[in-house]
């Protein structure tokens, strides 16, 4: 479990995030979504410490983020997995040399082992094995965000961070990956933060969805609790389209 | 003030990098790779541009000295010092640092911005030692192969001059690079060179390393690489030729 304490951050006297609290659980789909520079990424970056935050406390399991040095911020990162909106697997490896980079990295096994546990990885994601031996550059997008899943879950996360898993992506691809992540975290007992603005996304998989806006934490609940809100910067943001207002109506 | 700023970042990150690596195994995985490519692949560039320089050097040399009063060794002499003071270390590695500094800077640049070294952070990885730490290593230790191959081969472009044309014969050139030969400027010439590959490699990784925005900053960092280390190769030239030869 991850907690996010009256968490401010400031950039150059810009307040982005004021007093943001919220408990992101085990298991669970934790989706943070808002509008575009409603300060989500800060948050998101906030949590895995790639920002220092001006206050609050940033708790995984009890280990509070700030207060860690340099080389325990290190060692608390082998037990976080990142999908990045871009995949950010490394160029100059294979598919499966991707996967087993954590491992070869972190794990005190044998090649073997190593090997065995990135191909579990990667028939977990359920990738074909022709394409093990490929590039990045020469599978498509959605077997990226595969592979980029199958590295992230390679050395068994307890936190598992998706910053846009569905950015690039076709709607049926998206859906695949979503279904693929929440199985993940479900199957795995992860802690999984998912940074998004995908409402497909948010009603697929979003069991404890906050709601950031203007920097503050406006709402929080589940995709079920969303559509009997009376919050009009939730409700403009969630159904701004067409198809979403009417899928409020129906289900109203 | 930017340079005091950049100067301190220079340095915070060469702390990151000049470490132990996290796996031993990684480094050796990837150093003979740079070996190759840093190292192996100039070969071609270093070949070409020494063979050229030492004839056109000997050319110029015997057609601006044409005096009965000097000894007609003194062309291969003259030759002969100026590749091993200047050319094969100095001029070697400015023209290096267009070829490997942009190649280091461009390759580490699209990586900070297509989130790979963040993916590493993100992992726990020390990206900095990581990805710089077998660059350095690797140029470091092929730089005075390549001065060395540069002085020879640039010596044979003067030897050339001789055969193929009438400008210098073969005789008095072999004699003028041999005559008062002093070793040190072998050792002056390489420890310069030591020197000047950790600055291309090193200070092209921090450009490419700092990288920030899309396609044009990896440009424009892997610019800034080249002038930068360009610059400071100049400007320690005449530091350790102060050193070394004062």
């Amino acid at each position: 479990m991850i907690e996010v304490k009256h968490v401010d951050k400031s950039f150059d006297g810009n307040h982005v995030l004021k007093n943001v609290s919220a408990v992101f659980e085990d298991g669970k789909t934790n989706m943070i979504i808002g509008a575009s520079g409603s300060g989500k990424t800060v948050l998101m970056k906030s949590i895995i410490g790639l920002h220092r935050i001006d206050n609050g406390q940033i708790e995984y399991d009890g280990r509070n983020l700030p207060d860690m040095r340099m080389k325990e911020i290190r060692l608390l990162r082998r037990e976080v997995g990142m999908l990045f909106q871009g995949s950010a697997l490394f160029d100059s490896m294979t598919v499966l040399e991707n996967v087993m980079y954590p491992l070869e990295m972190f794990a005190d096994t044998t090649k073997e082992e190593m090997e065995a546990r990135a191909r579990y990885c990667l028939q977990h994601v359920d990738l074909k094995e022709q394409s093990y031996g490929l590039p990045p550059s020469e599978i498509s997008g959605g077997m990226q965000k595969r592979v980029a899943i199958a590295r992230a879950i390679a050395l068994q996360p307890k936190y598992l961070f998706c910053d846009e898993p569905n950015s690039g992506l076709d709607p049926k691809t998206s859906l695949i990956i979503d279904r693929l992540i929440h199985d993940i975290t479900v199957e795995f007992n992860i802690t999984t933060i998912i940074n998004s603005h995908d409402m497909n996304s948010v009603m697929e998989i979003g069991e404890n969805i906050i709601f950031i806006n203007k920097g503050e934490k406006a709402w929080q609940g589940s995709k079920d609790d969303i559509f009997h809100v009376d919050n009009q910067d939730l409700n403009d943001f969630v159904f701004a389209s067409e198809l979403y207002k009417k899928v409020k109506k129906a289900n109203a | 003030m930017n340079i005091f700023q950049d100067t301190g970042k220079y340095v915070l990150l060469m702390r990151r990098v000049l470490v132990q690596p996290d796996r031993w195994r990684m480094f050796f995985r990837q150093f003979p790779k740079e070996l190759e490519k840093l190292g192996l692949q100039s070969l071609p560039i270093v070949i070409i541009i020494s063979v050229f320089i030492g004839a056109i050097m000997t050319i110029q040399t015997k057609l601006n000295t044409e005096n009965p009063l000097l000894p007609t060794y003194s062309t291969g002499l003259v030759t002969r010092d100026t590749l091993l003071l200047e050319f094969s270390s100095t001029i070697l590695c400015l023209i290096l640092a267009g070829k490997i500094g942009s190649n280091i800077a461009s390759e580490i640049g699209t990586m900070r911005i297509t989130e790979q070294i963040d993916a590493l952070e993100i992992m726990g990885v020390n990206s900095a030692n990581f990805l710089i730490l077998p660059k350095i290593a690797a140029f470091v230790i092929m730089m005075p192969f390549l001065v060395i191959f540069s002085m020879a081969v640039g010596l044979s472009g003067g030897y050339l001059v001789g055969v193929f044309s009438d400008i210098i014969t073969t005789a008095d050139y072999l004699l003028g690079i041999q005559y008062a030969f002093i070793p040190y400027y072998v050792f002056y010439s390489l420890v310069k060179s030591l020197v000047f590959a950790f600055l291309i490699s090193s200070v092209a990784a921090f450009y490419g390393y700092y990288a920030v925005g899309g396609a044009l900053d990896v440009g424009k960092a892997s610019t800034n690489a080249v002038v930068n280390s360009s610059i400071l190769i100049l400007f320690f030239n005449l530091l350790i030729t102060n050193l070394m030869l004062n």
